[in-house]
């Protein structure tokens, strides 16, 4: 140990901070609602209104002067009980999947003592919901959750306080119970809508008070399932793709030859003659409106269209490109990043064993398998689009930017969709439609076809990353130093505790687009430390495990580690051809660790990951099932990644855009998976959506190393099997 | 080209107006409004789109509407009788096998097939008859665990004869 510095713990509000790539948000906005308005569309009732203190992305930009009708600007979430006892409740987060609607139907329910049936929840509509920067970072359950509680609890008290005003008699004496307010002495009781009776009440309160410690919760922490389920299973739900409106137009866009293409000419006589089609060309935009899909199709076919590109990098010499182009590691935005603790150089001189290596991870796509998909409507100057997005209020300033109107013309409104994984924060089908309604002058819908949602999307970064280690002969960590190129910063930071680090981040020129994903960087920066500790564990011949815990502090991580391992059988025997590895960390919040086995077949390379163990803990348990079922998906989701997916380009073109060609995991490639939940109902829940994929890629490698002797240091590590076996 | 008039959907003969090359998957989605059936590839490789012809899986975005004019067409939409939910639907609630549920009516329009052809499938053969079908949520252990689920509700409300209707 060359240095006796205390390490500084890792900050919580950092690693919850939204990561570069997702901070491709617009201008912050501020929100204003004239309560008036609210009760004439939603009829009487209580309206309780949770205001942020310091809200993020959300800060008033305006010097308007505020009446006494206006509600504040800052505002979380709102809720509206009204006549018929119906509970509203409005967010701007929305609905991808990851049941986050039932999640917040639970939180309502538990505070507000009525059924979680009971409860609506208007999510990512621009008109009715409060301001949201967009539903990403696994920041719903820690940061809205909360506050719609919040909103229910003040919602019930003010409920309390109307049945005591109304039966005069001291309000501490009465409870809430079933949509009811009832007075255990005199045995009355009163439903809540009985209560309302015409008023229009509201109360604004602000986020972040006490609220029902989960030891006490009776609806959160039991499973509960999917709310609206019945409309997915019958195939009635209506997502993006399956939205109409009457004289409805199919759009059609004509793609440019390569990536920033620009039109060299351009014929579009022979499409303008077909009965009923409108072809729009605005710069490079090309496109169509006609009658039918089939029509659209046919009518963009008979464009005829030169493009010009310049020469791009193909996946080929991407690492080195990326080399090439990166930063000094000084970044303007000053995150995460650069951190430097001790002296790297002295204790890596003093050091036992030194190791380097490098890691590179490839660009994935999130091939969510709803595409993109946008419905558009003008109605004069004012716009309204339905369209699955992750971001609607990032996509109504989009919108407004793109057609140049305020941002009050537009509304977004967001059908609960068809996954994101983070692929959908961006509008490019809405815009699109709506520049082709613009021209028709009705409405239209456009939907991606698949090539289109491989290769115009955008991607999770490519990225290399080098790491230099020393050991102590003990087997302690003296020095890490770690250099991510382009693939982010989530996740960068390690939580083994080394005394002398240096951690750097270098944006580098992307050759393409690229943003967020699920874990985003976390899984790259987890592979590569992941692996490197178990290189390391090899180098001073440790157990995995063992090295992990000789080096880590931190109890929550070393419980998931334990848990694993235990479940796992760590050290256990094992069949021959298989082998065993671990990986796990922390990320937004959570701490996972996951073992995997995996079969190898020596003769044909052919790689098997047969079961997978995943401890997870993210503080106290909401929905248990649920919480497993996104912990199964984070593992089956990731082992695309870690094991075969790349997007695969050149000359401005994606080579492998089709399910045909770009490998997803399908139902034989899916382990045994078994799931380990730690409930730690002292800790503030967080999300669970993320964190759980980051061990598995290193997990697996590791235990492909632990089978033949193979280190596979390329995500995706087994494309075409292992060769090398 | 011929064009296609009528088709043969969940028990009904419905008007339609189509080429007869045009895929079977746009003319439920936008001339009868069945939008249950997904788009997701357009190539019969991820099983969004999967509708049952005469009680057997069809990728309809890759099957054209002439092919299928004199066949009975079954959607997500045909499965359940009035308000009672056909056995494999109400075992994917039951097993919470969806997250967001995109796939999960071709999903279930596979697993009725299967369990049609062969009403007590192995743990494998499951495995096995899911494979063109893609969840990009990861819930393949819940989407197998409700097609066992629902071969036994099956078997136990129809212990003789031929599981579900077509």
């Amino acid at each position: 140990m060359s240095d006796d510095r205390v390490v500084e713990p890792l900050d919580l509000e950092i690693l919850l901070e939204p990561e570069r790539y997702e901070l491709s948000a617009g201008p912050t906005y501020h929100f204003e609602v004239d309560r008036r308005e609210f009760f004439k569309f939603m009829g009487a009732g209580i309206l309780i209104v949770c205001a942020l203190k310091g809200a993020q992305g959300q800060e008033s930009g305006s010097g308007k002067r505020r009446s006494g009708e206006e509600l504040p600007r800052d505002i979380g979430g709102w809720l509206h009980i009204g006549e018929n006892c119906t509970v509203t409740v409005y967010t701007g987060k929305v609905e991808v999947g990851q049941n986050i609607r039932t999640s917040l139907s639970q939180a309502v329910a538990e505070e507000l003592f009525v059924s979680v049936d009971k409860i609506q929840i208007v999510m990512g509509d621009t008109q009715l919901t409060p301001f949201d920067m967009g539903t990403f970072g696994s920041r719903t359950t820690p940061t809205m959750s909360p506050q719609l509680r919040k909103a229910a609890s003040a919602a019930r008290e003010m409920l309390i306080g109307l049945a005591a005003s109304q039966w005069k008699v001291d309000r501490r004496r009465l409870v809430a119970a079933d949509g009811k307010i009832a007075d255990p002495e005199s045995k009355r009781s009163v439903e809540y809508g009985a209560l309302i009776k015409g008023q229009q009440l509201t109360q604004t309160i602000a986020a972040g008070d006490a609220l029902l410690p989960a030891t006490q919760w009776k609806v959160q922490g039991q499973s509960a399932g999917k709310v609206d389920g019945r409309d997915f299973v019958t195939g009635k739900h209506r997502y993006p793709i399956d939205h109409k409106l009457p004289g409805m137009r199919y759009g059609k866009i004509l793609r440019p030859a390569a990536f920033e293409a620009t039109l060299a000419s351009i014929d579009t006589h022979e499409a303008e003659q077909i009965p009923g089609v409108t072809v729009v060309r605005d710069g490079n935009f090309v496109g169509v409106a006609a009658p039918s899909a089939e029509i659209a199709s046919r009518a963009v076919a008979a464009i005829r269209a030169e493009w010009k590109a310049e020469p791009q990098p193909s996946n080929k010499e991407l690492f080195e490109y990326l080399k090439k182009t990166a930063t000094e590691g000084e970044d303007p935005t000053g995150d995460e990043s650069r951190y430097e603790v001790g002296s790297v150089e002295k204790a890596l001189a003093a050091s036992d064993h030194r190791l380097q290596q490098a890691y590179t991870v490839a660009y994935i796509a999130h091939a969510p398998l709803e595409p993109r998909a946008a419905l558009a409507q003008w109605a004069g100057d004012n716009l309204t689009v339905w369209t699955g997005t992750q971001r609607p209020f990032g996509v109504r300033s989009e919108l407004a930017e793109a057609f140049r109107i305020p941002e009050e013309r537009v509304r977004v409104l967001m059908p609960d969709t068809g996954s994101g994984y983070g692929g959908k924060h961006t509008g490019e089908a809405a815009i699109e439609a709506a520049r082709l309604a613009r021209a028709a002058n009705r409405p239209v819908k456009l939907v991606w076809t698949r090539e289109e949602e491989f290769t115009w999307a955008y991607f999770r970064p490519a990225g290399v990353i080098e790491v230099t280690g020393g050991v102590d002969g003990d087997g302690a960590i003296a020095a890490w130093e770690f250099h991510n190129y382009n693939s982010g910063s989530a996740g960068i930071r390690t939580y083994y505790d080394v005394r002398n680090q240096r951690i750097e981040f270098h944006a580098a020129r992307s050759p393409l687009r690229q943003g967020s994903y699920r874990a985003l960087a976390a899984t790259a920066n987890h592979f590569a430390r992941e692996t490197f500790m178990d290189e390391l564990a090899h180098l001073v011949n440790m157990d995995p495990l063992e090295f992990r815990m000789k080096n880590l502090k931190n109890e929550r991580l070393r419980a998931v580690f334990e848990a694993a391992a235990k479940k796992f059988s760590w050290g256990g025997t094992k069949a021959a051809g298989h082998g065993f590895g671990m990986g796990g960390g922390f990320e937004k919040l959570g701490n996972v660790a996951t073992c995997a086995e995996v079969a190898v077949d020596q003769t044909s390379g052919d790689v098997r990951v047969v079961r997978v163990v995943t401890a997870f803990e993210c503080g106290a348990i909401v929905n248990p099932d649920n919480l497993r079922n996104q912990i199964e998906g984070s593992n089956i989701m990731g082992l695309g990644g870690a094991l075969f997916e790349a997007i695969e380009f050149e000359s401005g073109r994606v080579l492998n855009g089709r399910f045909s060609s770009y490998r997803v995991p399908r139902f034989s490639d899916v382990p045994v998976l078994e799931t380990v939940l730690l409930d730690r109902k002292d800790i503030p829940s967080a999300g669970a959506g993320e964190c759980p994929m980051v061990g598995l890629a290193p997990a697996i490698g590791n235990a492909i190393f632990n089978a033949t002797g193979v280190r596979l240091r390329s995500l995706p590590m087994v494309p075409n099997g292992l060769k090398a076996g | 080209m011929a064009r296609v008039t009528q088709l043969n959907v969940n028990g009904s003969t419905l008007a339609v107006d189509a080429d007869a090359n045009a895929s079977l998957l746009d003319v439920l989605r936008d001339q009868l409004d069945l939008t249950g059936s997904k788009y997701g590839c357009g190539e019969g490789q991820c099983g969004a789109c999967t509708v049952l012809i005469n009680g057997s899986p069809r990728r309809s975005c890759i099957t054209s509407v002439g092919a299928v004019r004199e066949r009975k067409i079954t959607t997500i939409e045909g499965l359940a009788k009035g308000e009672r939910l056909h056995p494999v639907q109400q075992s994917f609630l039951d097993q919470a096998a969806m997250q967001c549920a995109y796939c999960t009516s071709g999903m279930i329009m596979t697993a009725v097939s299967l369990l049609n052809a062969n009403p007590s499938p192995t743990e494998a053969e499951i495995w096995h008859f899911m494979e063109g079908n893609i969840c990009r949520c990861g819930t393949h252990p819940r989407i197998v665990a409700a097609v066992r689920s629902a071969a036994r509700a099956l078997k136990e409300s129809q212990p003789s004869g031929s599981a579900g209707h077509e």
